[in-house]
């Protein structure tokens, strides 16, 4: 039998600092390699949240329920390990970090996860070829690589630069959080293209979007919605569609799904 | 010689030390008023305003002397604190002393500088070249308001004279290495660089401190007076990694006339107590400063930053870009003072002082000090001070990097903005690479700057 590539199990999850609030309340995901799903959701869903603890956010607690990944629990594990262990969360907003070229992060970054594995380190050379291969299969310039990480970035060079350094890192699940927002057509065609160049048997892809704009280019096997912290109903690509004609109303949340 | 209430204190040196040779005699008289300006100042306390956060009881306490013999030291020692890639002429003291045996040649200087350039011990131009340095030596410390600078006035010793002559660009960096080692007793030294650019002329010169010991107990009180002429370009480097047991007191003093520019970086990263004055007057009209610099303290160190800036003519800009990076118990300060005088309108004056504190311990304190006398002046000033920002320390781990790298590489991103400012890129390298070996748990963090 196939391991999944994500298993979540009646996931309960509250902020560490206020504990009275849980976000999350039991929600169960399995993604197996090859997959493409998406949680869709309002506003204050808690999709953002499923997110970042994901990736191991400090900020949340784990009351109940597990998260394992490609068999093994992780919900000990820092976002380090985790991102050595193959899982990436492209984030809603990067940071921007003047002072680090792009460059210097991820060749950092890359044999980090080189090291986690057992393997040897790459010199400089070995990387550069690296990054131009990468960088062509999701058409991002390479002179992007010599900018400061994020910084002066318009939206959709922040969003391509995540896509990028998921193909450099060689992640075997991608969680897109809110990939879309903030992106023109053009952005948006180009960041999916690049994420489709990466779909595979192996790989699999988490879609976290507040509109179904983003699931026509990249097409997901499965759609969730999620509301209130719990996944209130799961199906095929139909499922977005449904939701675009009736927006989140049968959810009794009126917000549009449209963009 | 040793006056006798005070035996072996630090106002005892300047008695002892003045075996002067005759020929060294015409400065006497600016020797004596310093001493006369340090008995009338006195050991600064908290009440002096602009010693409100620096305690010097440690350093009243340590018995100084004047350096006695020369230390031994070996070339391959001298060797290692070179500047890796960096084409300079160096000349190397030693816990005070020049040691020509250690330095570059006469004949090396002449053909990386140029026969026209001056560039010598500060005793030679004195004993050979008064007419030249005359008109310069002492001339922007006459008048001391600060004690560390009256001392220095009435124990002029050695330290370097660099004249380059009008139109003259000096492409190869002057580096002043000043070596400390363990001695028996603390040594007080009082080193002195004048630097003198003529109109159009460029030259750089880097301060280097450094020594063999980190539990070494010395006082490096260090002057270097800058004329920037009309035109003329002079960058100045302070790189400060004495013994974390010792006490530095450096002071630039830099005199800019018309359309000149001075550019000054220093990096303090040794020492137990550092005060670092930059004190530069904008004397003609247009003319230019930077002040950049990058605090980075640990353990108990007191790394202190007292800026005056003189806005004495129309049309000029300065700026300022100090931050400071401490951690554990150490504590820096930064004093921003901005004086723009009445005839100095349109003058255009920017002050920035940022902080990050690694650890609950650790403080600064942070001042900026505006005196303002022309009505047409655009001066502005910030400061903030803060932790490392987890957010991006987040970013950086769910891509892989270990808490630590993550928080180093982000320390060291915050400091790289200075380290840009720098023409060098020899020293940039060199100072990056020991400002990562200073930060906690960075090791094996490789930054290409």
């Amino acid at each position: 039998m196939t391991t999944p590539l994500l298993d979540i199990k009646n996931l309960h999850v509250r902020l560490e600092d206020d504990p009275a609030v849980e976000i999350l309340h039991g929600v169960d995901l399995r993604i197996m390699p090859g997959e493409v799903h998406s949680i869709m959701g309002p506003n204050g869903s808690g999709k953002s949240t499923l997110a970042q603890v994901l990736a191991g956010k400090e900020d949340y607690e784990i009351t109940e329920g597990t998260i394992a990944f490609q068999g093994e629990d992780i919900t000990e594990l820092g976002p380090d390990e985790r991102a050595n262990a193959g899982l990436f969360l492209a984030f809603q907003y990067p940071v921007e970090i003047p002072g680090v070229s792009a460059m210097q992060f991820l060749k950092a970054a890359v044999n980090a996860k080189r090291v986690a594995e057992g393997k040897d380190e790459l010199d400089a050379a070995q990387l550069l070829k690296h990054f131009r291969e990468k960088a062509t299969q999701i058409n991002v310039p390479y002179e992007m690589l010599k900018r400061n990480v994020n910084e002066g970035f318009s939206g959709g060079e922040k969003k391509r630069f995540e896509i990028f350094q998921m193909a450099v890192l060689g992640s075997v699940l991608g969680i897109l959080d809110e990939t879309d927002s903030g992106l023109d057509i053009d952005a948006l065609r180009i960041v999916s293209e690049g994420v489709n160049s990466m779909r595979s048997a192996d790989h699999g892809f988490l879609l976290i979007t507040h509109y179904n704009r983003l699931l026509e280019y990249i097409v997901p096997d499965h759609v969730h919605i999620l509301v209130k912290g719990k996944i209130v109903k799961s199906g095929g690509k139909e499922v977005a569609h449904e939701l675009e004609q009736t927006g989140y109303a049968p959810f009794g949340v009126h917000e549009p799904v449209g963009a | 010689m040793t006056l006798a209430t005070e035996p072996h204190k630090l106002d005892a040196v300047i008695d002892t030390s003045r075996d002067i040779p005759e020929c060294q005699s015409w400065l006497n008289p600016f020797r004596d008023a310093g001493r006369e300006a340090f008995n009338r100042l006195g050991w600064p306390d908290r009440r002096n305003e602009s010693w409100r956060f620096t305690n010097l009881d440690a350093l009243k306490a340590t018995n100084f002397v004047s350096a006695v013999d020369d230390a031994d030291i070996s070339a391959n020692t001298v060797g290692g604190f070179a500047i890796p890639e960096l084409d300079d002429v160096t000349l190397v003291f030693v816990n005070g002393r020049f040691r020509e045996d250690l330095s570059d040649a006469p004949d090396k200087l002449a053909n990386k500088l140029g026969t026209n350039v001056t560039c010598c011990r500060l005793t030679e131009a004195i004993c050979q070249h008064r007419e030249s340095i005359e008109p310069f030596i002492g001339k922007l410390t006459a008048d001391p308001d600060d004690v560390f600078t009256a001392l220095s006035n009435a124990s002029v010793e050695d330290g370097v004279f660099i004249r380059v002559p009008r139109g003259v660009t000096v492409d190869t960096p002057v580096h002043i290495l000043s070596i400390a080692t363990e001695t028996d007793e603390p040594v007080a030294t009082h080193p002195r660089n004048v630097i003198v650019a003529e109109e159009g002329a460029h030259v750089t010169v880097l301060e280097h401190y450094v020594t063999t010991s980190d539990d070494a107990v010395y006082l490096n009180n260090a002057v270097t007076e800058v004329f920037a002429d009309a035109e003329a370009v002079v960058h100045h480097y302070l790189l400060e990694k004495e013994s974390e047991s010792a006490f530095n007191v450096s002071s630039l003093f830099a005199h800019l006339a018309e359309h000149a520019d001075v550019h000054s970086h220093t990096v303090l990263l040794g020492g137990k107590l550092v005060r670092n004055n930059v004190l530069p007057t904008l004397a003609g009209p247009r003319a230019h400063c930077l002040i950049n610099g990058l605090y980075v303290g640990h353990g108990d160190q007191h790394l202190d930053n007292a800026m005056r800036v003189n806005h004495a003519a129309p049309d000029c800009d300065s700026r300022q870009f100090y931050k400071g990076i401490l951690n554990d118990q150490s504590r820096g300060v930064f004093t921003g003072r901005i004086i723009v005088d009445q005839v100095a309108q349109r003058t255009d004056a920017v002050q920035s002082n940022r902080n990050m504190l690694l650890s609950d311990d650790a403080r600064v304190n942070a001042r900026p000090q505006l005196e303002i006398y022309a009505d047409d002046v655009k001066c502005t000033h910030g400061c903030t001070t803060g932790a490392v920002d987890p957010e991006n320390v987040f970013y950086f781990m769910s891509r892989g990097l270990s808490e630590d790298v993550a928080r180093a590489m982000l320390i060291y991103a915050f400091a790289a903005e200075g380290f840009g400012r720098m023409e060098l890129a020899p020293v940039r390298q060199l100072l990056a690479a020991e400002m990562i070996a200073k930060l906690p748990k960075a090791q094996g963090l490789s930054i290409e700057v």
